[in-house]
């Protein structure tokens, strides 16, 4: 299977023999920056196009279809409208962290963007602690979010962030016990080493009935996280006209959008990586035809694929379900979903075992 | 609460839940029927029963049906139809005959109920499918549909 590392390494050497050794880091550095910003806006892009289409879809509707063929410029149009609108100031707003938050929101959600293992070497950072990491850089965007709704002198703001608050440090038990799961199953934390153990047989495979619990438990909690589908009361548009960003406009604005659909793909992507084999094509042992076969599709074909599968099972969720009541959500959370998840370790503990 | 419920609880959720996917899923693939209104413009047929504008067909030879009985005119209930006939003797009996002048239809003040072409005795005026009315002018709504120079078709010698 064809390695990212072969490029990777190539530019890394092309660099070195030009300057020096602290000048080639430095480039290298401004290079992945720029290419995981791209990334992200990219995706953003085709994400917001894909939840708007697929939206679209359940409702018996066609969609966008009016710039470009099948509206595929939609959300570009979208964009050049955002970046073009004017950033209202806000009376009485605490200007500097109202002018902060959009920003935790997003970098919280950039630094979990580049520790994803998109395909095979083409890995940003790749801690020997990752997935500690991707849990404790992910749940930044809530500082963020708190920030967002104190700072703009609005009771929607402030209810929707007091709500997203309890909701959001709810969810992340189970969603961090639900990757502690597989944390036990592989007995290592480093996202690279996770990926390669998946080589033979996916985690949720192998893993017998803990890791589908566990699966299912991270993709409901997940989804908890990105305050989307049924459990999107910090934004409850009927209740608080847009909750902690109603005050945002423009780029501001533009940011906890980008943030909101981009945490619901890092969410997947996660997904992937921890259960559904992140880049790994899939095996059967004992099937070696089968097996080459599967080796001959690229690995950010595997990878992308797998992502977009959770992803429309979010989508799926999200455009079934009614929201829920803040005192079900979090009911739901700490009556059902973490026993279950408190069980499931148990069980994978016991399964490891044996 | 006690265990067993608890637990069961948990599976009817999860089958309700599977339930309302599978019910959204089953919308999800339903083809759709959303009309592309601009694209499709002068293509879709909408139907006999559509009421977009009052017609009166010509034939070839630039005859309409109308003998100008007058009983449209008379059962519009807000005046949209305007009849104006003339006396014009008729070449095999010999007589005076009332024949159409000009058939006046004010669009603006048409409520579209379609009395005049159920109570028509010869089927001279017909609704069409064209529904595009807007003009900037509103003189431009009061239409006349006899042709310049149209007269009655000739009964049809059997």
């Amino acid at each position: 299977m064809w390695s990212f590392s072969q490029l990777t390494d190539w530019i890394d050497r092309s660099l070195h023999s030009v300057m020096g050794d602290g000048w080639a880091l430095t480039v290298e550095f401004i290079l992945i920056g720029v290419a995981i910003l791209v990334a992200y806006a990219v995706l953003a892009l085709f994400l917001i196009y894909a939840e708007r289409k697929i939206c679209a879809f359940f409702q018996c509707r066609i969609g966008p279809n009016r710039v470009g063929k099948w509206g595929i410029f939609q959300s570009v149009a979208d964009m050049i409208k955002i970046l073009l609108k004017e950033l209202i100031r806000i009376d009485n707003s605490d200007k500097f962290l109202f002018r902060a938050a959009a920003f935790f929101v997003i970098i919280g959600s950039i630094c979990t963007f580049g520790a994803i293992p998109f395909a095979k070497g083409l890995h940003a950072i790749d801690f020997n602690v990752g997935v500690f990491y991707l849990t404790a850089v992910s749940s930044l965007g809530v500082v963020g979010i708190l920030l967002a709704g104190w700072s703009s002198n609005s009771k929607y703001t402030m209810i929707g962030a007091m709500r997203s608050g309890a909701q959001l440090i709810s969810y992340e038990i189970s969603a961090g016990l639900s990757l502690m799961t597989i944390v036990i199953l592989s007995g290592t934390m480093q996202l690279s080493e996770i990926v390669e153990q998946q080589g033979q047989a996916w985690f949720i495979f192998k893993g017998g009935l803990p890791a589908v619990i566990a699966f299912i438990t991270y993709l409901i909690a997940g989804h908890a996280e990105t305050n989307r589908g049924p459990f999107d009361q910090p934004e409850a548009e009927s209740e608080l006209t847009a909750g902690y960003h109603t005050e945002y406009s423009g780029i501001q604005f533009g940011f906890f959008y980008l943030a909101e659909y981009l945490n619901a793909f890092i969410i997947a992507a996660i997904a992937t990586t921890m259960f559904l084999g992140g880049w790994q094509p899939l095996h059967i042992p004992g099937w070696e035809g089968f097996n080459r076969i599967m080796d001959y599709i690229p690995s950010v074909i595997w990878f992308f694929g797998k992502t977009c599968f959770c992803i429309f099972l979010a989508f799926w969720v999200r455009w079934s379900f009614p929201r829920l009541r803040i005192d079900q959500l979090l009911s739901f959370e700490w009556k059902i979903l973490m026993p279950i998840c408190l069980i499931n370790l148990i069980l994978m503990s016991v399964y490891v075992i044996l | 609460m006690n265990a067993g419920k608890y637990i069961k609880n948990i599976f009817v959720g999860i089958y309700r839940l599977c339930q309302g996917m599978y019910i959204t899923m089953l919308n999800f693939c339903r083809p759709k029927i959303t009309e592309q209104y601009p694209e499709n413009r002068g293509k879709k047929i909408y139907g006999e029963r559509f009421r977009g504008l009052l017609t009166m067909p010509h034939d070839s030879e630039n005859h309409h049906k109308c003998i100008a009985c007058g009983i449209c005119m008379n059962n519009c209930p807000n005046g949209t139809i305007k009849v104006i006939t003339r006396m014009e003797k008729d070449e095999t009996t010999g007589r005076d005959r009332k024949v159409l002048d000009r058939y006046i239809y004010n669009l603006g003040s048409c409520i579209f109920c379609g009395l005049c072409t159920r109570s028509c005795p010869q089927q001279a005026i017909e609704w069409s499918n064209n529904f595009e009315h807007s003009v900037f002018d509103p003189g431009k709504l009061i239409k006349q549909l006899n042709r310049e120079g149209s007269s009655l078709a000739p009964k049809k010698t059997e």
